[in-house]
């Protein structure tokens, strides 16, 4: 039943090369067998599925530049960036050199050495069962990204990936696949940065990023969605840690017509860490959803997770954060803080954090909360000549502020600081023209 | 210029001000004491506009316009500044952003061109040496994790950089140490001219040892029970006010 991907499944299918050709047959039959998810199915109780059922295309090869209309990308000094436009690698929009100590083959391009790598470690962290939008990346892989950062390697430029929609007559798909693997005690920075530059294109990105940290790595890892907001997304983070591995994994998410975000931390190693910090801002008929799932199985792990986000007008959010500490995880402690702030009073947020502890010796603490802007702050930016709208802004801003101050790259943090204060500036400006306060 | 007359006004239906009737002429400095709960802070609070607080009778004047028609944000546009007993905190939004927020918003009103971030940044290191709070303080969150004292350094702060008519303060003393009171003392005394008024708010004669005002009232079961110059200061610290409540009732 799941025919609205089969022309998009056949053109991939022409252009795999050949060492995917098995796993493309085995993604496609397992995405074959399965069904649609409805609302009845827990994990997608509050996100429907329905702007799926049209058929997508294949994607053009299109000429897009980056300085197009809508796209912002960050200059983040001698990092390097590699960009791909519908899915199709651009090597004129890409930058830099490569640090020393990292690897990054592409799929497409993949030698048979490489190749043989590159299925060791492809879907380790995922899990071939696990879910049927990963059955579909599967089955439509012909282009991937694998990133490989050596042992010991401190590499202090960011990596950038970043993947553009352009536009073309029909609506169309892209499949996108990123696998890093970090070795034992490396550092390294991963962005992953997705834009579209028409905001009317329909467009349907089912991504898979696997993050492989070896004994002692730590890696910054960066998720932003900028996508347009006819924009469909459905993607899966899943990272695994092994002994003292550190990831620091931060998130952002515009709104768009449908934004669906499952990702998964498993702390395989004893000592591992992950701070996971997200913020997302639906507004207008948008949608996204959220789901991360912390996976404690092995004692002495930490994990700290801070979502936050603002839904204004019609705008709808869900976020599912899952911590499961298995029987022997003890010395665990982790944490996940969710707070929401609704802006009007069609605004709707789901929120549900999910505990599951097996080991009895643990920390663990958990809170989520729905809330309107604080009232006597209002007052009290009001009380020194603000106006409503600005003070609105200001008190919004502020509240995911908390969260982008905890972006390390500082280029980066910048980057996304006046992103976001002009987006609500923006946004209040809008609010004055309608109130009639408006500045000449 | 501001001209309070037979002032009612309650908070959860509860009766605070009964009656309250009080004239500030510019270049005056008044000072309101009087025991707890006698609705010192509520005057100031009913002044600026503070939601839950209901004007159930009375009129205010400020500066020829009926205060109670304007919005809060237009009070302080016009000059009103009121100093919070209990500064409010704002995480993620930064004292310098809303300090820049308020001034230009209020030298937009005066037809003042706004000052570019440069010149403000300037300003604003100035004006918190001034007050003797570390310009630090500046980038952080509004108010967010300060002490008592450095909250009420940077109420003062706003004041001075918002250059308004008319300044309340509300217990800006209380909780203050000696040194962080002479601050304050210094900074009012500073600030006062022919055009400018003050209100201070205070349940002790402390701060009117550094700040001499032209009248004092007390304020007892939300209405002025007496008024007199500095000296009745003295005689409310001298006896206390419990021989005033007693009159009233």
């Amino acid at each position: 039943m799941n025919e609205f991907m089969e022309q998009a499944l056949d053109s991939a299918a022409a252009s795999a090369p050949v060492w995917l050709q098995d796993w493309q047959v085995d993604g496609r039959g397992r995405w074959e067998r399965s069904v649609i998810p409805t609302r009845k199915t827990e994990n997608w109780k509050y996100t429907g599925l329905q702007s799926l059922r049209q058929a997508f295309a294949a994607p053009a090869i299109a000429e897009l530049g980056l300085s197009g209309a809508g796209v912002d990308v960050p200059e983040l000094g001698d990092g390097y960036r590699l960009v791909f436009a519908n899915g199709h690698h651009r090597p004129e929009l890409s930058a830099g050199e490569l640090p020393a100590g990292v690897s990054l083959v592409r799929f497409a391009d993949a030698s048979p050495a490489q190749a043989k790598r590159i299925c060791s470690y492809l879907g380790t962290a995922v899990g071939r069962d696990a879910q049927l939008f990963t059955a579909l990346n599967d089955a439509a892989l012909a282009e991937g990204v694998f990133l490989e950062v050596a042992e010991d390697a401190r590499v202090e430029q960011p990596l950038q990936l970043v993947w553009l929609t352009g536009n073309q007559a029909e609506a169309f798909t892209v499949n996108q696949r990123l696998l890093v693997l970090c070795g034992a005690r490396s550092q390294a920075t991963v962005i992953e940065h997705f834009a579209g530059t028409h905001s009317e294109q329909r467009t349907f990105t089912n991504g898979v990023t696997e993050l492989l940290l070896e004994s002692g790595a730590s890696l910054e890892h960066y998720r932003l969605h900028l996508e347009q907001g006819a924009a469909l997304h459905i993607g899966s983070v899943h990272a695994r840690l092994a002994e003292h591995a550190t990831i620091n994994s931060f998130h952002l998410a515009l709104g768009s017509e449908l934004k669906r975000i499952d990702l998964v931390v498993d702390h395989a190693g004893p000592g591992a860490h992950c701070e996971v910090n997200g913020v997302y801002l639906p507004r207008g008929n948008e949608h996204i959803d959220y789901h991360t799932c912390i996976e404690h199985r092995v004692p002495h792990c930490t994990s700290n997770e801070v979502f936050r986000g603002i839904i204004a007008d019609e705008a709808t959010a869900v976020f599912n954060g899952r911590i499961h500490i298995h029987p022997d995880a003890q010395k665990t402690r982790a944490q996940l803080s969710n707070k929401n702030l609704l802006t009007s009073n069609q605004a709707q947020i789901n929120t549900k954090p999910e505990l599951e502890i097996y080991a009895d010796d643990v920390q663990c603490a958990h809170g989520a909360t729905v809330a309107q802007l604080d009232e006597l702050a209002l007052h009290y930016l009001r009380t020194r000549g603000v106006s409503v709208a600005d003070a609105r802004t200001m008190l919004s801003f502020g509240f995911i502020n908390e969260v982008i101050d905890t972006v390390r790259n500082q280029p980066l943090r910048e980057f996304l600081q006046k992103l976001l204060s002009e987006r609500f500036a923006r946004d209040g400006l809008a609010a004055r023209r309608v109130k009639g306060e408006a500045r000449p | 210029m501001l001209k309070i007359d037979n002032l009612h006004a309650s908070v959860d239906g509860k009766d605070i001000l009964k009656g309250l009737t009080l004239t500030v002429k510019a270049g005056e400095v008044h000072a309101i004491m009087g025991p707890n709960g006698s609705g010192k802070s509520t005057l100031g609070h009913v002044l600026a506009g503070r939601p839950g607080y209901t004007v159930t009778a009375g009129t205010v004047e400020f500066l020829g316009q009926d205060l109670f028609a304007l919005e809060t944000e237009e009070r302080a546009r016009l000059g009103l500044f009121l100093a919070f007993q209990y500064p409010v905190e704002i995480p993620g939004v930064s004292n310098m952003e809303f300090m820049k927020a308020a001034v230009d918003a209020v030298r937009e009103q005066r037809g003042e061109p706004a000052l570019d971030a440069v010149s403000f940044m300037k300003l604003a290191r100035q004006t918190s040496a001034l007050v003797d709070l570390d310009p630090a303080f500046l980038k952080r969150g509004v108010n967010e994790g300060f002490s008592g004292g450095e909250k009420k350094r940077n109420e003062l702060m706003q004041m001075m950089l918002l250059e308004p008519r008319l300044a309340i303060l509300d217990e800006t003393d209380s909780g203050l140490d000696i040194d962080a009171l002479q601050v304050v003392a210094k900074g009012v005394n500073s600030m006062r001219s022919p055009e400018r008024g003050f209100v201070l708010v205070t349940h002790y004669q402390r701060l009117l040892e550094f700040i001499e005002p032209d009248h004092v009232h007390v304020l007892a079961d939300g209405r002025i029970a007496r008024s007199g110059d500095k000296s009745l200061a003295l005689e409310l610290e001298a006896r206390g006010y419990s021989w005033l409540e007693d009159e009233v009732a």
